[in-house]
């Protein structure tokens, strides 16, 4: 197992940047939950709020991304 | 990773989960120009080419009572139209045919990406950044247009104190601006990544003893990247529509 530091700093560059990801899934799992706690409340509500869940997703989603982008980018265009 | 290269079949990877995104020329190995026919280019124009076998021959009988693919049609209009007139307003009507052409575009490269071994053109920040920027120039030109001087009150809030709006103010410019480098990351990064891990789980199931657990992740993840591919088209749309909705009323 040979290899030069840089390798190994982008390996765990990758890996800290995975953290990321998971940080994206509390935010995805706190909107739809919430979503689904106010849902529950007032059901005949609901319906109407769809589009504003999904934008709540994406925002929160993007950041995800983001960190999954520099995953990428540091194994494989570094 | 000069011994990765020559791994035996059983330990690591078999091919790079990768691999699939490579965008090649269809005729020939020269380098890609801008008018090369690649694969990417084909499955642009085979989507373009649903979309209209869709919508134009679909719909060409107009019958009274639709059948399968003029309902199919139908749907997919107003559901697009129903979410720009809900989202953007009456007046967000006008740029209708733009937002149903950007949805309908999404969705179908999404999809037919999603066809074993074809290619997905989203998945490509280059594809994605020509439709994310092209939304944020065409909102920025509209709300000079519309609004005049008056839409940089975008960025002004009017009700917040005025000892915080300078700051609010900075944060709204720099948000402003990352909206078309989200819009489409967002996009490619999500369609990427679906398709990564759907190659990473068929590399493991080159090794005999986990196969039958992969081969069931990759019939589960690809349930999953099928909700994914409509989803994305839909968020996409969704967020013009609200981008669109800034534009035309910026006070809001």
């Amino acid at each position: 197992m040979e290899g030069n530091i840089a390798d190994m700093g982008q390996f765990i560059g990758a890996g800290l940047a995975a953290i990321g990801s998971g940080a994206a899934a509390i935010g995805v799992g706190h909107v739809a939950g919430n979503f689904l706690a106010g849902a529950l409340r007032n059901p005949s509500a609901a319906a109407s709020q769809t589009a504003t869940l999904f934008i709540g997703l994406a925002f929160a989603e993007a950041l995800g991304i983001f960190a999954f982008l520099v995953a990428l980018l540091l194994m494989f265009a570094v | 990773m000069e011994e990765e290269a020559h791994a035996p079949a059983e330990g690591g990877l078999t091919f790079h989960p990768l691999d699939q995104f490579e965008v090649t020329p269809l005729f020939g190995d020269g380098p890609v120009h801008f008018f090369t026919i690649t694969n990417a280019t084909m499955w642009m124009a085979i989507a373009v080419l649903a979309i209209f076998a869709l919508f134009v021959l679909g719909t060409s009988r107009r019958s009274l009572v639709p059948g399968r693919v003029q309902s199919t049609a139908e749907i997919l209009y107003s559901f697009i139209y129903k979410m720009v007139e809900d989202v953007t307003g009456h007046d967000g009507v006008r740029y209708f045919p733009y937002i149903l052409t950007l949805f309908l575009f999404i969705l179908f490269v999404n999809y037919l990406g999603l066809v074993p071994t074809s290619f997905t053109p989203t998945s490509h920040i280059a594809v994605t950044a020509v439709l994310g920027f092209g939304v944020f120039i065409a909102v920025t030109v509209l709300g000079f247009v519309k609004n005049g001087a008056a839409f940089l009150g975008l960025f002004w809030m009017k009700d917040a104190p005025l000892v915080l709006r300078p700051i609010i103010a900075v944060i709204e410019v720099i948000s402003y601006f990352v909206r078309p480098v989200s819009h489409s990351i967002r996009l490619a990064g999500n369609i990427m990544a679906g398709h990564a891990v759907i190659k990473v789980f068929a590399g493991f199931a080159a090794i005999a003893l986990i196969s039958p657990v992969s081969i069931v992740a990759i019939a589960l993840i690809y349930g999953l990247e099928v909700l994914v591919a409509g989803i994305q088209a839909y968020v996409f749309t969704i967020l013009t529509c609200v981008y669109l909705k800034d534009a035309l009323h910026p006070g809001h």
